[in-house]
């Protein structure tokens, strides 16, 4: 009896932490939001942070958006030839990356890149007093670190969004033209016929609110630290686990909603 | 002696630990007053409560005439541009250069042109001893340097009173007597009142015109250099002789 009592003691205990865990990272987003239209706008900040998060991510999301529609068409093709719709690779793999991939995946490599470093830079400030300084020299820290990240994170995602499922379709037609022989007419028609623009809109909304998530739990994680090294550690590794989870979690509801 | 700042009966407590207990302590204007005290003994949290980044459980915290505990964060923001503070690790911005770092309070609450604070910036460097570093990032810095860096940042925007914490911790006794005299030169020049945090007791007689020692919460000893070498109080005797005997309890 006495375990399952300290059974259930725990199990409240634990959401009650993630509930008000929840509620600080919404009155964050809240604060964010209220400093996000007070000039002055931090330009250079913002320039600065959507080159980290967007144009140093451009690599690894196009390696990882190729070989994902390569393996795409590799799998599909195995599957379509049972019943000889092979010409219905190519927009399987433009459907599944416009709707899902693309946006999941960028934001996931997204999170790993430039979410923890998000945290381990707004982490080790903490620690070494420099958001302290801040406050001392009547400069908000909001405006100034945790705004232009979020800012970088909303636009950046939908941009490398684009560009992973551009060369998504483009290692899927490489894989099934080239390698599998489709025929490269009714691989590109059905791509055309079966795509809507509104598939690429709604995974680039998606993309937007991941970029949002990932850049405020970074932020969040990376602001709250405490205790030195270790501390710094703990929030980097904590911000992509539940950046990864929310992101995850999220991409169910949205799709349910959109599509 | 015009009081620039009072502490009036601060308590603060973090969950069950009481920090500082009923602490009174008058900051006299154009004054450098050295508080001393146990590692641990709630001295940063104090420094901290008279810039306003800590909120007294209860007790008034008076500057410049305004109990700064009831302002509101636009209101506390102006109070701070009185304020300079030197942080125990210098607390630059490690992404920023130099010149950044000490421009950066220019930048953001004056309205001078680019060409006005690159001569404020160099000037301010030139007060610590330092010059053409602005371009260097702060990594490529000693501590010492580093420290005067923070310290020209500090005084960047000509504020009237400077918090020092623990100004020459970890630094050599040459550069500590750099750094001293560094910060008795800076009050001179600019008629300062500071605040320093130390536990270097050499410093503490060269630098202080008055001396606080926090104890259990509280101020239990306050005055000048010489009264303090006077005092017969068996903690302060204790803990200028650095003696493990006596009533300051090692853990």
């Amino acid at each position: 009896m006495k375990g399952f009592l300290s059974l259930i003691d725990n199990l409240g205990k634990a959401v009650l932490r993630n509930v008000e865990e929840a509620g600080k990272i919404l009155l964050l987003f809240f604060s964010v939001l209220s400093w996000a239209v007070r000039p002055p706008l931090k330009f250079k900040n913002i320039m600065k942070q959507m080159e980290f998060v967007g144009v140093k991510s451009i690599f690894v999301v196009v390696l990882t958006g190729t070989f994902t529609g390569m393996v795409m068409a590799l799998q599909g093709y195995h599957g379509f030839r049972m019943f000889s719709a092979e010409s219905l690779v190519g927009s399987t793999v433009a459907l599944g990356m416009t709707r899902e991939l693309g946006p999941v995946l960028t934001s996931l490599m997204v999170t790993a890149r430039a979410g923890s470093a998000m945290a381990a830079e707004l982490g080790s400030m903490r620690v070494t007093e420099q958001i302290d300084a801040l406050y001392v020299m009547a400069a908000n820290p909001i405006q100034h670190l945790i705004v232009p990240r979020i800012i970088a994170g909303i636009a950046m995602v939908p941009i490398l969004t684009v560009v992973s499922d551009f060369v998504g379709i483009a290692g899927g037609y490489f894989v099934g033209v080239h390698v599998l022989q489709i025929n490269e007419g009714l691989f590109l028609k059905n791509i055309t016929k079966l795509v809507t623009l509104n598939d690429i809109y709604n995974g680039l909304v998606k993309a937007a609110c991941f970029g949002l998530i990932l850049s405020l739990v970074g932020c969040y994680k990376g602001f709250n630290t405490r205790g030195g090294a270790e501390g710094v550690g703990r929030a980097t590794t904590e911000a992509v686990v539940l950046a990864s989870i929310s992101i995850l979690v999220a991409d169910y509801f949205l799709t349910a909603i959109m599509f | 002696m015009q009081d620039m700042i009072q502490l009036k009966d601060i308590h603060k407590s973090f969950g069950a630990q009481k920090v500082l207990d009923g602490l009174d302590l008058n900051i006299e204007d154009g004054q450098t007053t050295v508080i001393i005290g146990r590692s641990g003994g709630g001295k940063s949290v104090l420094l901290k409560h008279i810039i306003g980044l800590i909120r007294p459980d209860s007790g008034q915290v008076v500057v410049d005439g305004e109990d700064i505990t009831k302002l509101n964060d636009k209101q506390l923001n102006e109070v701070r541009k009185k304020f300079g503070m030197l942080f125990q690790e210098g607390a630059l911005f490690d992404s920023m250069t130099v010149g950044e770092n000490v421009s950066f309070p220019l930048v953001e609450h004056t309205k001078m042109t680019d060409e006005e604070i690159r001569q404020v910036v160099a000037e301010r460097l030139k007060a610590v001893g330092l010059t053409g570093v602005e371009g260097k990032m702060p990594s490529e810095l000693s501590g010492g340097m580093r420290k005067r860096v923070a310290l020209a940042r500090a005084i960047a925007l000509h504020p009237q009173i400077v918090l020092f914490d623990e100004p020459t911790t970890g630094l050599d006794p040459v550069l500590t007597e750099a750094i001293n005299q560094l910060i008795i030169d800076t009050q001179r020049n600019l008629n300062l009142t500071c605040i320093v945090i130390s536990h270097d007791i050499e410093s503490i007689f060269r630098v202080g015109h008055k001396i606080a020692l926090l104890y259990g919460g509280k101020i239990i000893e306050y005055g000048t250099p010489e009264e303090i070498r006077a005092s017969k109080n068996p903690v302060l005797v204790q803990f200028l002789s650095g003696s493990t005997e006596g009533p300051i309890q090692i853990m």
